[in-house]
C-alpha cells in the first residue's frame, strides 16, 4: 500500500512536472526524483516480500493495509516537506528574497 | 532493517563525484568558452544530479519508514537491530540482499534517463547538421 502511494503521488508529480516544461519554476523535478526513487526502493522491497509471502502478499490483513496507507500518506507529505524547504531555499522566482527586503522597508 | 543505508551511502559518493565532476565543467568552459554543440548538451553534472536526487529522496523516504515500525530510533546506536547478534546479521543480510538491489535498479534507471537524453541531444544535433 505504501508503494501504491508513493507510485501515485509520483505519477501526479510527473505529470505536473510535465505540464509546465520545460519550464520549472517551481522545481517540481525534484519532487518527481523524491517520489520515484522511493518507489523503485519501495518495488525492490515489494519484490522481496513478494518472492517469502508469494500470492498472500496481494491479501493483507485490513489493520496492515490501513497501517501501510496512513505511512504512505506520512511519506507523501514528508516528500511534499522536503521539496518546500528545498524550493524556499533556493527560491528560483525570488520571492522569499523580495518579501525579506519588502519587510525591510 | 536498515536496507536504506546502502542507497543513501551510494548518495553521498555520488554527490561528491557531481561536485567534482561540476567543478571539472566550470573549468572547461572556461578555458574554451565557444564551444556551441557543448553548450546544446545537457552537463554530466545535471544528470549525476538526477541520481543524486532520487539516491536521497527515496533514502530519506525510507528512513522515516524504518522510524514509523520502530527499526530506527533518535538515540545510539540508532538502529535496533545491533543490539542483538542474531538481528544484526539479519539486517546486514537485507543491507546485503535488498539494500545493494534497491541502489543497483535506482542506477539502472538513471543510467536508462541518462541513454534516452543523450538520444534526444544527438537526434536534435543530427537535425541541426541536416538544417546547416
Amino acid at each position: 500500500m505504501t508503494l501504491l502511494v508513493t507510485v501515485f503521488a509520483a505519477i501526479i508529480a510527473t505529470v505536473v512536472w510535465y505540464k509546465n516544461a520545460p519550464e520549472d519554476k517551481l522545481k517540481v523535478n525534484i519532487l518527481c526524483f523524491i517520489y520515484w526513487g522511493a518507489s523503485i526502493m519501495w518495488l525492490v522491497d515489494a519484490l522481496f516480500e513478494y518472492a517469502e509471502l508469494r500470492a498472500q502478499y496481494f491479501t493483507p490483513a485490513p489493520a496492515d493495509m490501513l497501517n501501510d496507507f496512513y505511512l504512505g500518506l506520512c511519506v507523501a507529505a514528508l516528500g511534499l516537506v522536503i521539496w518546500l524547504i528545498v524550493l524556499l531555499i533556493k527560491d528560483p522566482r525570488g520571492v522569499l528574497k523580495a518579501a525579506v527586503l519588502k519587510s525591510k522597508k | 532493517m536498515a536496507c536504506f543505508i546502502v542507497p543513501a551511502a551510494e548518495a553521498v559518493i555520488m554527490t561528491i563525484v557531481s561536485h567534482a565532476v561540476k567543478n571539472k565543467e566550470i573549468k572547461t568552459e572556461q578555458s574554451a568558452p565557444d564551444s556551441a554543440s557543448k553548450a546544446s548538451k545537457v552537463p554530466f553534472s545535471r544528470k549525476l544530479g538526477w541520481l543524486t536526487k532520487m539516491l536521497w529522496g527515496g533514502s530519506a523516504l525510507l528512513a522515516f519508514e524504518h522510524i514509523w515500525h520502530g527499526e530506527v530510533v533518535p538515540w545510539f546506536p540508532f538502529l535496533t537491530a545491533v543490539g542483538d547478534p542474531a538481528d544484526t546479521a539479519d539486517m546486514l543480510h537485507e543491507m546485503a540482499t535488498a539494500g545493494v538491489l534497491m541502489a543497483v535498479f535506482v542506477t539502472v534507471v538513471w543510467l536508462g534517463m541518462v541513454a534516452v537524453s543523450s538520444a534526444i541531444e544527438k537526434r536534435a544535433e543530427n537535425a541541426g547538421e541536416l538544417k546547416g
